[in-house]
């Protein structure tokens, strides 16, 4: 599954939402109505799935869903590993 | 004091072993049935104790969808569940209300331990960082009574009362203090627990507190019986709807019974052993009539505290003698944590539901497994069977550690 499935099934499960409600230019305050305890849940969430740590100034500024799969794809373990063997 | 508002029971909504439905409830009760059974929420096999009154087959995310049965604790989810359930029952329709006159107390001992622990699990295996956010919220004491406000969006008197298993019943005399000195017209009131967790459980047993009748569960609660052992750990939510009486009348409501009185006192004694001779106890019960302006001898019934716990019953019996003097032989008495276990907070809750419906449908329940009455307790427990009877004026009682006694007294509406 690639990181943009894996995110929106995380937001649809997080939030009760349908799948065909959610695509990259899903705001998760706007269009999801989370409050600021679901947008830390969400966080958590995406961090534990890809095994990252997402800093808190850099989670204030993940307010779409694609900006999470942008931020996941550029931070996430497989691609760092991947990083480190090309260095 | 204003005893021109006065206060009924409109509604009521159970969570418990025995059944979510008030009919399935009652009909349990009286026919003597036990909630008492293996635990399965955890793996138990480590612990002393392996019993008690559970929730089976709880589905929170069918009740209240995943996002919102995620952010209560189960303890909340039980004491919103019987809330939506005693609000039905009571027909109201908030539209028609001011939401300022309004409010919520719904009391807990311990409150979201489940998620206590949870989150202490997590904080453990990963750090700090991934401790939810919800995690506050969610085991706070109060979460009950503020998610149920929220609900139902009331915005009079919200509290939540923690004086252990006393927690229902002192919330429910606050709320009926409220309506009757003009605070607010409504109150959802009552107590709500989920502490069956491997704290909870291996806390109470680690103070001897607990029936350790590992080999016959629903045999293990046995008020006032010679081989009581301890209480029975269970969980619930028992939540009534309480509303001033002229409102009630006129909107054509069903009334169960009249809350006429309500008694509290300290043992200042000990943190959980009763004061031996029930004098704690005894003033709660006498507050209780002096506020009700009632006489001891019009009492007919007395849904009792009744934990099985030797010393508990045994002061229990000695108070009511000392309050009823020669008309405690004519009290007939039982002990709902017999068949139930022992609810903690929650208890009140759920005995008051119980002692209301003995009014309204003329069933006292029994006690349960009462096959040989203890040394001292020499009263009339109505023993193993539920019995016919017309009564008027039924005192619901509770006591919790920290040595509160809580006492309330409700007659048959007319």
């Amino acid at each position: 599954m690639s990181v943009e499935e894996r995110v929106i099934e995380i937001v649809c499960e997080q939030m009760d939402v349908p799948k065909d409600q959610v695509t990259r230019d899903t705001h998760f305050t706007n269009d999801l109505h989370a409050d600021s305890l679901d947008t830390v849940e969400l966080v958590l969430e995406f961090e534990e799935e890809f095994d990252i740590t997402i800093p808190d100034d850099e989670s204030e500024k993940i307010q779409t869903v694609g900006q999470a799969i942008d931020y996941i794809e550029q931070h996430s373990h497989a691609k760092s590993d991947k990083d480190d063997a090309v260095a | 004091m204003n005893q021109s508002r006065r206060v009924v029971i409109t509604g009521m909504g159970v969570v418990t072993s025995l059944g979510d439905q008030l009919d399935q409830f009652w009909s349990g009760l009286c026919a003597g049935r036990s909630g008492v059974g293996p635990l399965t929420l955890f793996d138990v096999s480590e612990f002393k104790v392996r019993f008690g009154g559970q929730v089976n087959d709880w589905d929170a995310a069918a009740r209240f969808g995943g996002k919102e049965a995620r952010h209560l604790d189960r303890f909340a989810q039980f004491a919103m569940a019987a809330a939506i359930s005693a609000v039905e029952d009571s027909g109201v329709d908030f539209s028609r209300f001011r939401p300022d006159r309004c409010g919520v107390f719904i009391g807990s001992g311990i409150g979201g331990l489940n998620e206590f622990e949870t989150q202490h699990t997590t904080m453990m295996q990963k750090g700090p960082s991934r401790i939810s956010p919800f995690t506050i919220p969610k085991l706070m004491v109060n979460a009950a009574s503020g998610q149920v406000s929220i609900k139902f969006g009331l915005q009079g008197p919200c509290s939540a009362v923690a004086t252990a298993c006393a927690s229902a019943a002192n919330a429910m005399g606050d709320a009926y203090k409220m309506i009757q000195t003009g605070w607010a017209d409504l109150m959802i009131t009552g107590g709500s627990e989920a502490a069956i967790t491997h704290m909870g459980l291996g806390g109470f047993a680690s103070m001897r507190a607990l029936s350790t009748r590992n080999d016959d569960p629903p045999r293990a609660s046995r008020p006032f019986d010679r081989d009581r052992d301890g209480f029975v750990l269970a969980e619930g939510a028992g939540v009534l709807v309480f509303e001033l009486e002229d409102q009630a009348r006129a909107r054509g409501a069903r009334i169960y019974a009249e809350v006429i009185g309500y008694g509290m006192s300290a043992d200042g004694w000990h943190i959980t052993a009763p004061d031996e001779e029930g004098r704690g106890a005894a003033r709660a019960m006498v507050r209780c009539l002096e506020d009700a302006r009632t006489a001891p001898d019009a009492v007919q019934y007395i849904n009792a505290h009744g934990t099985s716990t030797p010393l508990g019953d045994l002061a229990e019996t000695r108070a009511m003698k000392q309050v009823f003097q020669g008309h405690a032989r004519k009290l007939q008495i039982s002990s709902t944590k017999s068949q139930l276990g022992h609810l903690l907070g929650a208890s009140g809750g759920v005995e008051l539901i119980a002692s209301a419906l003995a009014i309204h449908r003329g069933v006292l329940p029994p006690t349960i497994n009462l096959d040989n009455p203890g040394e001292g307790c020499d009263l009339d427990y109505i023993p193993l069977t539920a019995r016919e009877a017309q009564v008027d004026h039924v005192m619901s009682n509770s006591f919790g550690f920290g040595g509160h006694n809580a006492s309330l007294l409700i007659r048959r509406y007319k």
